[in-house]
C-alpha cells in the first residue's frame, strides 16, 4: 500500500538477496526488497492496496535453511536471511503454478500472464486435452459489471476488498472447497439478490479480468475493445465532497470504464457506485 | 457493516434448533417475532457481535443435526443471531462435507471407501448396498479401520427425549473373516437411547449407528435396528496385558465411570502437577523428550514453554482430536475407551501453559467419542475436577468440545483455529506460529490426543523413567494403527524402537504381503523386505519414509496397487481446501495422470510419471500447508520403492 511516510524512520535491516547484500526497512517483505533491487518477481494475488493472501504461490523464493519455498509477497525480511529468487526450484514451482493455472483458467485477459508463461517455459497443454477446467460461463445479472468466473484464479482479492479490508459489505465469499471452490454470494444467488452495493472495488483489484465493467465485457465480445485507442484522464468525482480521484478510460469519445488511482492517500483506489458507474450524464449528448 | 439477511424465514424446527444453542432472540433485530419499543434503542455491534462468530460452526451443526440440511431461511436466521454476513456463513457451510445446503433425506448412510476399507471389501459392500436399493454416500476414512469395512449412519431429528442409555446389550464382536476373536468385551450401553422415539407426526429423534464390520445384510437405515457397536477394548488386541502404558485402561475401565478411572490410577498425575507447579511440569515434559504424536514430532516441552512465556493473554489450549488421516484410529480408541485420561491430561497441559480454557476439536464422524467425552467433562465438572477451582487448588480450567464437520484439512492446526473461530478451515501462513498467535490470535498450545495422554505416564513415572522407554531420540511408548490385510487389526502399543517386523508379528501379517503404507495417505509405502525399519521418527526418516501419525496399513496382493494410489489421489483432491494453486490444481492433475496410467506400465506410463514428479515437486515446495506438501508422498514412494507401473 502506498502511503505518505509520516511515522518515525524505520530501522534498516540487512540480508542477502541473490548473493548481494541489500538493506530494506524493517517490516517490509522480501517482495518489497526484490522490487527495490529491480528484480522482476511475478505476482498475481498480491495487490498494492491489500494485505497479501499468498494464495497463488507464483512469487515463491528460496530461503536458506527452509524446507519449502516462501512466498515473497508475505514473507517479512529478517536480518541475515539468505534469499534466492532465481534457482532451479523457484523457476520450477513458478512454471508449474503458471501451467496449473493456465490449464484450468482462462488467462487471456490477465496482464503479463503470456509473458511469464514464455519466460518460464510453461506448457499448459501438456496436461492433455481432458485436463479439468473451471468451465464457468459469464454471469451477467446486472447492468454494471460481469463476473466471468472462468477467468478466476481464486486470489481472494475481491473478497478482501468487499470485506474487512476496504468496503465492509461482505457480499461475497469463497464457497465450496478445493477445485470446486468459487467466489459466490450466499446460496450462489444473482448479485441482485445479494448485499452487493456495486461499489466496484472488487473490479479495481481483480488481477485477471474475471470481474469487468459490463461496457468492457460487451466491447470485448464485440471485438471493439482496444486499449491502444483509449486515453486515461484522472479527475475529481463531482458527486460529493470527499474528493475521490476518478480515472476515466475513454475510447472513441465514450467513457468505457472508471478506475481510481491506488496511490490516492485517502481512498486507495476505492470508490462508491456513483463515482464508479455514474458517468452516463457526462456523455448525454441530447 | 450493514448486513443483509434476505427474506427467507426459518421453519419452526430450524428456529428451535438454533434457539436451543443460542437461547431465544433478545430483540426483533435478532429475529424475534414481536417488535417492541425497546428494540428502537437496542444495538449490538463491534466486539460484542464479533465475539460470537465462533458459534457459527456449532449453529450449523445444530441445524444440520435437526433437519439434515441447512436451508436459506436457517442460514439467514443463524446469521442474524450471530451478526455474521450470510455470504461468509454460506462459504463456511459449503466448506464441510457433512453439511448440505440443498435438501436431502434426514438419514444419511456414509460408507467408507478409503484405504483400509478398500483392502477389506468396501467395493463389494457398496455394490451389495446398491443392489438392495439402499442409498449411500461414499466417505473418506471413518477411523474404524480395525473393523473394516465400515459405515456410519446419521439420522437428523430432534434431540432424543431421554439421555439415559438403554439397558446394556450383549456384545457380539466379530471379525470379517473370522480370523481373530476379540478379547472378552465389557458390556456397554449405546450412545443414543432407544427411548424417546417420536410418536405419530413427530420425526424420530436424532441418532447415529456404526456398522463395523459392515455386512450388506446387516446395514439398515434405522439406527435403532443396528447391532450394537463393540467395546473399544476390542480395538486393542493387547488389552489386558500388564506392561501397557497408554492402553492400560482400554477395555479395563468403565469409560463412563470417573470412580473407576480413579481406581485405575486416574488423577494422580494432576495431583503431582499441582504439587510441583507449572514450570516443573514443563521441565518434566522436556526432560522426558516427549514429541508430538500427530505426525510433525515437534518437542512438546518447547511448545508449552513457548506458550507459557508469552506476555499476551489469555492463553488457549487446543486438543487436536480431528483424527482424519486415512488409517488412523488410535485417538478414537483412546477417547472412547479412556476419556477421563484425555480430560486429565488437558487439565495438566492447561495448567502448565497458563490456559484457562481448553478446546477439544473432535472429528465430526466420531459420535461415540463425542458422547463419552461430553459425559466425562460433565462428570469432572460435578466432582470439581474442572471448573473454577480444580481440585481446590485455585486453578480454573474448562474444556469445550467443538465438533468438526468433515474436513481433513482441519487437522492442520491453523486451519483448526479458523474452523473453531467460525471461518473456513483454511490454513494460515506461518510465521506467526500458534504459540505466539494461535486461536483467536492469542498464544495457543495445540497438541494431538496421543501426545497429551503421554503426559500422564511422564508425571506418574517421572521424566527419567519415561525417557528410558524407547530410543534416545524417540522416547516413550507409541501407538500404531494396524489395519488392512492382517489377522488382528487394531491399535498396538510398543516402545519406540521396535521394528515393523515386531509389530506385524503381533498383528499377524498376510502370507503374500505386497506393501505396507506407513503414516497414512500423507505417508509412504515400504516393501515387505524392509520390515527391519525401526519404528522411530529418526529410523523411518533415515529409511526415507515417515512414521506420521502411526498408520501401518498392510496390503496383500489382492488389491491392485494403482487402485489404491488412485484412491489416495482422490482423497487429496477432495480434501484440498482450495486456497493455494499448487494444491488446488495440482491434486487434480495428479489424479488425472493416475487415471490415465491405471492400466499401463513401463514406457506407456513413463511420460505421465515424469509429469507426476514435476507436479509433485511443485506441490511439495510451494503449497501453503502440509496437505499439499505431502499429497505426492505416497504415490512417489509407490513408484520409487514398490516399482508401481513398471
Amino acid at each position: 500500500m502506498t502511503s505518505i511516510p509520516l511515522g518515525p524512520p524505520r530501522r534498516l535491516i540487512e540480508f542477502t538477496l541473490d548473493g548481494e547484500p541489500v538493506r530494506t526497512p524493517e517490516g517490509s517483505t522480501v517482495l518489497d526488497a526484490c522490487r527495490a533491487a529491480g528484480k522482476d518477481v511475478p505476482t498475481l494475488c498480491e495487490g498494492d492496496t491489500l494485505r497479501p493472501k499468498n494464495a497463488c504461490r507464483v512469487c515463491v523464493v528460496e530461503v536458506e535453511g527452509a524446507r519449502t519455498l516462501a512466498p515473497a509477497c508475505s514473507r517479512r525480511a529478517e536480518p541475515g536471511m539468505e534469499v534466492r529468487t532465481d534457482t532451479e526450484r523457484t523457476r520450477h514451482s513458478r512454471k508449474l503454478v503458471l501451467e496449473l493455472l493456465a490449464s484450468s483458467v482462462d488467462l487471456s485477459t490477465t496482464p503479463r500472464a503470456a509473458e511469464w508463461i514464455e519466460e518460464y517455459g510453461a506448457e499448459p497443454d501438456r496436461f492433455g486435452p481432458d485436463a479439468a477446467r473451471l468451465g464457468e460461463s459469464p454471469r451477467i445479472d446486472n447492468d454494471l459489471y460481469v463476473r466471468d468466473y472462468d477467468k478466476c484464479i481464486l486470489c481472494y482479492k475481491c473478497v478482501d476488498a468487499c470485506g474487512d479490508q476496504w468496503q465492509n459489505t461482505f457480499a461475497i465469499s469463497v464457497a465450496g472447497r478445493g477445485f470446486d471452490a468459487r467466489i459466490a454470494v450466499e446460496h450462489d444467488a444473482p448479485l441482485t439478490d445479494s448485499a452487493c452495493v456495486y461499489c466496484g472495488n472488487c473490479i479495481e483489484v481483480c488481477p485477471t479480468g474475471a470481474l469487468s465493467f459490463k461496457s468492457e465485457f460487451d466491447m470485448r465480445a464485440a471485438g471493439t475493445w482496444d486499449e491502444e485507442r483509449q486515453t486515461e484522464t484522472t479527475t475529481v468525482c463531482a458527486y460529493c465532497g470527499v474528493g475521490c480521484n476518478l480515472t476515466l478510460h475513454v475510447q472513441d469519445n465514450e467513457i468505457v470504464k472508471v478506475t481510481s488511482p491506488h496511490d490516492n492517500p485517502v481512498t486507495h483506489g476505492n470508490l462508491c457506485i456513483k463515482g464508479r458507474f455514474g458517468y452516463q450524464h457526462v456523455q448525454n449528448r441530447d | 457493516m450493514d448486513l443483509r439477511f434476505g427474506d427467507s424465514k426459518p421453519t419452526d424446527e430450524e428456529r428451535a434448533a438454533i434457539d436451543a444453542l443460542l437461547g431465544p432472540p433478545e430483540t426483533a433485530w435478532e429475529g424475534a417475532d414481536d417488535r417492541t419499543d425497546a428494540d428502537l434503542r437496542w444495538a449490538r455491534g463491534g466486539r460484542v457481535a464479533r465475539e460470537r462468530r465462533d458459534l457459527l460452526l456449532p449453529g450449523l451443526h445444530a441445524v444440520n443435526d435437526r433437519v439434515g440440511w441447512i436451508s436459506e431461511g436457517a442460514l439467514g436466521y443463524l446469521c442474524r443471531r450471530l451478526t455474521v454476513p450470510p455470504a461468509e456463513a454460506y462459504g463456511v457451510a459449503t466448506f464441510y462435507s457433512l453439511f448440505a445446503v440443498k435438501p436431502r433425506p434426514a438419514t444419511v448412510l456414509r460408507v467408507c471407501t478409503d484405504l483400509a476399507c478398500a483392502a477389506r471389501g468396501s467395493a463389494e459392500l457398496c455394490s451389495a448396498l446398491a443392489g438392495r436399493g439402499v442409498d449411500w454416500e461414499s466417505s473418506p476414512c471413518l477411523g474404524l479401520c480395525e473393523r473394516a469395512p465400515a459405515a456410519l449412519l446419521v439420522r437428523a431429528g430432534p434431540p432424543a427425549a431421554s439421555n439415559h442409555p438403554s439397558p446394556p446389550l450383549p456384545e457380539t464382536p466379530q471379525s470379517p473373516e473370522g480370523l481373530y476373536q476379540a478379547p472378552p468385551a465389557i458390556e456397554e450401553a449405546r450412545p443414543t437411547g432407544l427411548s424417546g422415539r417420536g410418536g405419530v407426526g413427530n420425526p424420530p429423534p436424532a441418532a447415529t449407528a456404526v456398522f463395523a464390520p459392515a455386512r450388506p445384510a446387516a446395514v439398515t437405515l434405522t439406527p435403532e435396528a443396528a447391532a450394537p457397536e463393540q467395546n473399544p477394548g476390542a480395538a486393542a488386541p493387547q488389552a489386558g496385558q500388564e506392561d501397557l502404558i497408554l492402553l492400560k485402561r482400554i477395555g479395563a475401565v468403565d469409560p463412563e465411570s470417573l470412580d473407576d478411572y480413579r481406581a485405575h490410577g486416574g488423577y494422580t498425575a494432576l495431583r503431582r502437577a499441582f504439587a510441583i507447579g507449572p514450570t516443573a511440569v514443563i521441565k518434566e515434559i522436556t526432560d522426558a523428550g516427549l514429541v508430538g504424536r500427530g505426525g510433525a514430532a515437534f518437542p512438546t516441552g518447547r511448545k508449552w514453554q513457548a506458550t507459557a512465556e508469552q506476555p499476551d493473554h489469555p492463553h488457549y489450549l487446543v486438543c487436536n482430536a480431528d483424527e482424519s488421516e486415512p488409517g488412523t484410529f488410535k485417538d478414537r480408541v483412546l477417547m472412547e475407551g479412556d476419556p477421563y485420561a484425555l480430560i486429565e491430561s488437558m487439565t495438566i497441559a492447561g495448567y502448565a501453559t497458563g490456559a484457562h480454557h481448553g478446546y477439544l476439536y473432535l472429528r465430526g464422524e466420531y459420535p461415540r467419542a463425542l458422547a463419552r467425552l461430553q459425559h466425562a467433562i460433565d462428570q469432572a465438572h460435578l466432582r470439581g475436577l474442572l471448573g473454577d477451582d480444580v481440585l481446590g487448588q485455585g486453578y480454573a480450567f474448562d474444556i469445550e468440545i467443538r465438533r468438526g464437520a468433515g474436513a481433513y484439512i482441519c487437522g492442520e492446526e491453523t486451519a483448526l483455529f479458523n474452523s473453531i473461530e467460525g471461518y473456513r478451515g483454511e490454513p494460515r501462513s506461518k510465521p506467526p506460529f500458534p504459540v505466539e498467535k494461535g486461536l483467536f490470535g492469542k498464544p495457543t498450545a495445540a497438541n494431538n490426543v496421543e501426545t497429551l495422554v503421554n503426559v500422564l505416564p511422564i508425571l506418574n513415572l517421572g521424566a527419567e523413567a519415561y525417557a528410558a522407554i524407547g530410543t534416545a531420540r524417540s522416547t516413550g511408548p507409541k501407538l500404531f494403527c494396524v489395519s488392512g490385510n492382517v489377522h488382528r487389526p487394531g491399535v498396538y502399543e510398543l516402545p519406540f524402537g521396535a521394528t515393523l517386523r515386531d509389530l506385524l508379528e503381533l498383528a499377524g501379517p498376510p502370507e503374500r504381503m505386497r506393501a505396507v503404507l506407513l503414516g497414512g495417505a500423507a505417508g509412504g509405502f515400504v516393501r515387505p523386505d524392509e520390515l527391519d525399519i525401526p519404528l522411530t521418527f529418526e529410523g523411518t526418516r533415515e529409511a526415507g519414509t515417515t512414521l506420521g501419525s502411526g498408520v501401518v496399513l498392510v496390503l496383500d496382493d489382492t488389491v491392485p496397487l494403482p487402485r489404491i494410489l488412485l484412491r489416495i489421489a482422490e482423497f487429496f483432491r477432495d480434501e484440498s481446501c482450495g486456497q493455494c494453486v499448487p494444491c488446488r490444481v495440482g491434486t487434480v492433475r495428479q489424479e488425472e495422470a493416475l487415471h490415465r496410467i491405471a492400466d499401463r506400465t513401463g514406457a506407456a506410463a513413463a511420460s505421465d510419471i515424469a509429469l507426476l514428479r514435476e507436479v509433485g515437486a511443485a506441490m511439495r515446495d510451494a503449497s501453503i500447508c502440509g496437505l499439499g506438501q505431502t499429497a505426492w508422498n505416497a504415490v512417489e514412494s509407490a513408484v520409487d520403492r514398490l516399482g508401481a507401473y513398471e
